[in-house]
């Protein structure tokens, strides 16, 4: 094993003089709950490094990208937890782009099952394959799994750290660690003695770390309450740096235009209107599209938005009808997968009614506050990139193949992220910026986008088509026949990032469509792969998005067919399938005060969808206002298993309902020519202060493991809504945006 | 086209064409990033700032057309000495991944300047050019009615 001078080396001084003379804590246990089969052999093992001390005070590194879901703060406050230091005292940072911040639960995702049945075992295995992250170099964030993915390995870290700070004292002492304790980063001998943290760093150092027990949840300080968040003065303040708001010396700004056909070249462009436009300084050619960089943004973006382009034609089907009609050309091939396969759905039990329904929902932008932008200097030898990201080493790969550097010579700064989504993942902006600081040698470059370029070149959520057929008697749910249809985010995505192709049954194809927690005896889903058409990539909560639409949707109508109460009907097939999926039931039905009837002008609808590990349920109300529609409140219940922050939670959870109803009510990409129609907010709009509901949440903790938090709020949105349209107004919505069907205030 | 700008309380001198807009003089020129791009076209209030306390999209107001003080988010207070209403926000935990939020605050500390103890709808009136993708309203709201409390007692 390494010694702790080595990893303090090998992971910070590198980078950082001010930590000369600290100390570097890292867990190097593999795992919990051992044993780990699949363990790399002794003599393999990576230490990983979340805790350092120096002279000014402790530091965390919170790996994981801030994009709003404060998760620098949480992962801090599981370090916090056994290191025995107040989170608001110390310092974290995000650290710099390292293999030792691989991912450990995302990849676990992907293991087939579906998740709320997953006996320990499988949970188990799931951490074994969340171990090949490592060698993936997978720092990333995603998949609603930064808490499942910390929760062991950040205690581990923090209790590892501060008993070697204890025997430091120890030693330092000349009394047994046993004798001593700790609180608020001062190691306290029963002589009243005061060691800080710090002045223990460079004993510590000589130390090999500890492997302690970790404190059983009865003696948790943080974990399992609010915790103020460690970004929020910055935020409230302007201070906070976001990507475009790195400022280098000598910096320059850049601005792009690029293809509005994906993937098309650029045949020639005329710049001469440009260049002698005010603030212009260079006009790059970048082969497939063209920056200008100058000494202001906007004077960029005038001089870019006044070059003159010959764009080569798209490639693939150029209007949304002629997309959607190859989409509906995947049911004609074979299925990629069936993960659920119950019973038998192709004959119609005796006396049962059909239900025969399609869906479609559209291509969705991620629009997230912050465009796209990053920031770069390139001195021929090395590169250092600063872009709000959800991907260092994945951002590092991208850019040491476009430049042929090796990866350690390109660093990587991961500044707050104005909004990720899913959007940040990808490294199309951050290498549009490599590509322009190439250029300008010696040179640093902000390239910006403009929210036209946002919006028109994004990696859109997948439009979909869900065909089914659901049959119901005597007032019950007895078969569900579910077929979707879409581009595979899966296959596309996860190829682009990774470099490896994708094959095989795509489960997150069909997530939340085959693993709903509903006991229907009769319940097949098959998913269907539509030919790569516009780059799609992960929107939040992904296939969930769409998934959770079709399978609460078709639950909605055999409920109405069989003239049963939605909720009622929901809850006994929960009930007789997963606990704690009719629990949220049960919960929201009391806090919204459901009683199956409402008064005239008043919708209810109902949905549950289980997505990221967490069951979701969501009721939400709809009132007439003179022939205009409000959505006036919501009730959210939601089990996690364990919420790291409860305060936090809720923040995620009527978050994820706010950017599901955008969609729902608004969100719509479409093509015309090869396209993107939508330029902007004006025409892709979202929940605003007057259309947003109140909104109630309860956070419950009866499951047995931690599920997501960032996600599983935004599936249920648009079906809970588009029920309650139906329950006011007798028209049930098969498509969105349901602004196109409906007048929404 | 040198021109003379009064920001939070600084004189600043600037060199840049008259339709520069006032947002783009604070971020690329100035140094003042706390004041958002987000649209471009007055569509998202992320880059709202006060000129002579009315709260206007800094994306839409040309460095020519700049008349009074402006006040941006850093002139409103500083983490060690904030203003009430980003007391409120801090009290609330409002900012999720906060990018608009200083849009938002410039927005509501104006309501709150005319408007000492705003209603809901007040509040939805004011506040409905202000967009948030994160959907942090219900805590904006909460924080809105939190400040003009705290100014009130004041």
């Amino acid at each position: 094993m390494a010694s702790l001078k080595k990893i303090a080396r090998r992971s910070f001084l590198v980078g950082s003089a001010a930590i000369l003379g600290g100390v570097a804590f890292g867990t190097y246990k593999y795992h919990q709950p051992a044993p780990n089969p699949l363990q790399p052999g002794a003599g393999k093992a990576v230490l990983n490094s979340f805790v350092f001390v120096d002279q000014n005070g402790v530091t965390l590194i919170a790996p994981r990208a801030e994009m709003g879901q404060g998760v620098r703060s949480s992962w801090a406050a599981l370090i916090a937890e056994e290191l025995d230091v107040d989170p608001a005292q110390v310092n974290v940072i995000h650290g710099p782009a390292a293999k030792a911040y691989y991912n450990s639960a995302m990849m676990a995702e992907a293991l087939p099952g579906r998740g709320y049945t997953a006996s320990d075992f499988q949970h188990s295995l799931g951490q074994i394959v969340g171990n090949f992250s490592k060698f993936l170099d997978l720092q990333v964030t995603g998949g609603s799994s930064s808490m499942k993915d910390g929760f062991t390995r950040m205690r581990l870290a923090g209790a590892s750290a501060r008993e070697t700070l204890k025997e430091a004292a120890a030693q330092k002492l000349g009394l047994s660690r046993a004798l001593l304790e700790t609180k608020d980063g001062y190691v306290l001998a029963p002589d009243g003695v005061k060691l800080s943290y710090s002045e223990l760093a460079s004993e510590a150092a000589d130390i090999d770390p500890l492997e302690p027990e970790l404190r059983p949840a009865a003696l948790w300080k943080y974990i399992g309450k609010p915790v103020p968040r460690i970004d929020m003065v910055a935020k409230v303040t302007g201070t906070a740096g976001f990507g475009v708001d790195t400022r280098i010396d000598g910096m320059k700004f850049a601005a792009i235009k690029q293809n509005p056909h994906f993937g098309a070249g650029m045949r020639s462009f005329d710049a001469s209107a440009a260049k002698d436009m005010a603030g212009v300084e260079e006009i790059i050619d970048l082969g497939d599209a063209v920056a200008v960089v100058g000494s202001n943004t906007w004077l960029a973006q005038q001089a870019v938005n006044a070059i003159q382009v010959d764009w080569e034609p798209a490639s693939y089907p150029e209007t949304t009808d002629a997309i959607f009609a190859e989409i509906a050309a995947a049911f004609d091939g074979s299925a990629n997968s069936t993960l659920r396969d119950d019973g038998n759905v192709d004959d119609l039990p005796e006396g049962a009614e059909l239900i025969e329904a399609e869906y479609r929902l559209p291509y969705l932008a991620h629009a997230t506050m912050e465009p796209m932008n990053a920031t770069a200097l390139f001195t021929g030898d090395a590169l250092e990139i600063w872009a709000p990201n959800q991907g260092p080493t994945v951002v590092q790969k991208a850019a040491a193949d476009l430049t042929g550097l090796d990866t350690e010579a390109v660093t990587v700064n991961t500044t707050y992220l104005g909004g990720g989504f899913g959007r940040r993942i990808e490294v199309d902006y951050c290498n549009r910026a490599v590509q322009i600081a190439q250029k300008l040698k010696g040179i640093p470059v902000q390239l910006t986008w403009s929210r036209e370029e946002d919006m028109q070149h994004d990696y859109y959520r997948p439009g979909s088509i869900g065909r089914y057929r659901a049959a119901v008697k005597d007032g019950k749910a007895v078969m569900v026949h579910g077929k979707i249809a879409a581009q595979s985010t899966t296959q596309e995505g996860a190829g682009r990032m990774l470099g490896l192709p994708m094959s095989g049954p795509d489960k997150g194809h069909v997530d939340a469509a085959f693993n709903q927690p509903l006991a229907i005896p009769n319940f097949r889903v098959e998913g269907f792969i539509a030919k790569p058409m516009i780059p799609v990539g992960f929107w939040r909560s992904v296939a969930a998005s769409f998934n959770g639409f079709f399978s609460d949707s078709i639950i909605d109508e055999m409920a109405h067919k069989a003239g049963r109460d939605p909720l009622e009907f929901r809850l006994e097939l929960a009930r007789a399938e997963w606990e704690p999926a009719a629990k949220v039931l049960e919960t929201v039905r009391d806090m919204s005060g459901w009683s199956g009837t409402t008064p005239e002008g008043i919708g209810r609808g109902v949905a549950l969808v289980y997505s990221f590990g967490t069951p979701v349920a969501q009721v939400i109300e709809v009132a007439d206002r003179d022939g205009e529609i409000a959505i006036t409140k919501a009730w959210i219940a939601a089990d996690l298993g364990l919420a790291v922050d409860p305060q936090n939670t809720e923040a995620q959870l009527f978050s994820g309902l706010a950017y599901g109803l955008s969609a729902a009510c608004y969100g719509e990409i479409t093509f015309d020519g090869g396209a993107v129609e939508q330029e902007n907010f004006p025409d892709y709009d979202a929940m605003r202060m007057p259309s947003m509901p109140a909104v109630e949440i309860a956070v419950l903790q009866n499951q047995k493991h931690m599920g997501g938090a960032g996600e599983p709020g935004t599936p249920p949105a648009a079906p809970a809504l588009a029920n309650a349209l139906f329950d006011l107004t007798g028209t049930r919505a098969r498509e969105l945006p349901l602004s196109n069907h409906f007048s929404l205030l | 086209m040198s021109k003379t700008l009064r920001i939070n309380g600084k004189t600043h001198q600037v060199d840049l064409p008259d339709d520069v807009p006032l947002l783009w003089v604070l971020r690329d020129e100035i140094g003042l990033t706390g004041t958002k791009f987000g649209c471009g076209v007055a569509a998202c209030g992320a880059c709202t700032v006060q000129v002579d306390g009315e709260a206007m999209r800094s994306c839409q107001l040309s460095l020519g057309d700049v008349e009074g003080e402006v006040t941006t988010i850093e002139g409103l207070g500083t983490p060690d000495n904030m203003a009430k209403i980003q007391a409120a926000w801090v009290e609330h935990q409002v900012a999720q991944c906060g990018y608009c939020q200083s849009g938002q605050i410039m927005q509501a500390a104006s309501l709150l300047a005319e408007n000492p103890s705003p209603s809901d709808a007040d509040i939805d009136e004011a506040m409905q050019g202000n967009l948030c993708r994160c959907g942090t309203y219900p805590r904006i709201r909460a924080a809105i009615h939190s400040a003009a409390k705290m100014m009130q007692e004041a």
